[in-house]
């Protein structure tokens, strides 16, 4: 179960296939503000890894990802 | 506006293909004697960047690039001067 | 013997190119493609390396060279639909399934890695000599025509290069 998270922006990205995942991940982080969270939407199989690769990468904070049928959930925060 | 320098010896690399005109100018330097001038004309677009690049890595001195009729340049350079 | 006649000098005279403009500064946190493939499988793979990389913070330097080039030639990407000739048989299948799966194309996805990171495409003047090409003949993403000096210069620090 999620932990509720005050969710400022939400990205829809499922059906993209890699590499979009992340690029639409990067595109919609530049349009945050330090300590916003973003929810992130996907169904490609590679994003799991990417976007903690990504995360970890950039310095920005991945607080959590949730699979449910066949759909990835990934909050992100902005640091 | 530079005074006119004098070009020790000139190579016609019209024609030839990169990297082709750099490799003139380095054969050119090579068997020339510290503080000659090597003038190379070029019609590869190439060598637009790789000569002045080289040019700047080798130590040598690029004096100065004319542009010629139908594209091509001439490309003057000065063997080894230390700043 | 050669010296610079009056005539000479009514030549116009160009400015010295900054050797820095020619490629950027080598970097380690950099990949390098060769790209010398012009079927689509390929192209798709190094987009896809490239945007990977340009969304993992790293440079990219793309150097287009021989049918890499042409598949760069304004218009070109969009009726090229070669693939490897080992591969002949699975054409069919990988264009299907490219449609079905509404996969972004190897053009969309070099135009994304653009947006978001450091990316910066060549073309190899050889092979533009060759084939008659100039850097206007070619798709605007591509950034200037350089030599092979030039390239192996900017790759030579280089994280990683690949020859696709």
């Amino acid at each position: 179960m999620a932990t509720t998270y005050q969710v400022d922006k939400t990205v829809d990205a499922k059906g993209q296939v890699c590499p979009m995942p992340i690029v639409t991940l990067a595109k919609a982080f530049r349009d945050l503000s330090a300590g916003q969270i973003l929810a992130i939407t996907a169904t490609d199989p590679g994003a799991k890894k990417d976007v903690a690769a990504w995360a970890e990468k950039t310095g920005n904070s991945l607080l959590e990802m949730v699979e449910a049928n066949g759909v990835l959930t990934f909050y992100l925060k902005k640091v | 506006m530079a005074s006119p320098v004098m070009i020790t010896r000139e190579i016609d690399a019209r024609g030839s293909y990169c990297p082709g005109p750099l490799m003139e100018l380095i054969r050119g330097l090579k068997s020339a004697l510290e503080g000659e001038v090597i003038a190379v004309i070029s019609s590869d677009p190439g060598s637009k960047t790789d000569i002045p690049l080289w040019v700047q890595k080798s130590g040598n001195e690029l004096i100065e690039i004319e542009s010629l009729d139908g594209g091509a340049a001439r490309f003057i350079v000065r063997k080894h001067v230390r700043k | 013997m050669f010296g610079h006649t009056a005539q000479d000098k009514q030549q116009q005279l160009a400015p010295l190119p900054a050797p820095a403009e020619a490629t950027p500064p080598a970097t380690a946190n950099r990949l390098a493609i060769v790209l010398f493939s012009g079927t689509i499988d390929k192209l798709m793979s190094a987009s896809i390396m490239a945007t990977g990389a340009a969304a993992m913070g790293m440079d990219v330097e793309i150097f287009l060279t021989n049918w890499g080039a042409l598949a760069f030639r304004r218009g070109d990407y969009t009726s090229n639909t070669r693939v490897s000739a080992d591969y002949a048989d699975y054409r069919g299948t990988l264009l299907e399934q490219m449609a079905a799966k509404k996969v972004t194309s190897w053009m969309e996805n070099l135009e994304g890695a653009k947006e978001i990171g450091n990316v910066h495409i060549t073309a190899c003047s050889h092979t533009m000599t060759l084939f008659d090409l100039q850097l206007s003949d070619l798709e605007p993403i591509v950034d200037e025509v350089i030599g092979v000096a030039a390239f192996i210069e900017g790759a030579r620090d280089s994280a990683m290069t690949l020859y696709i």
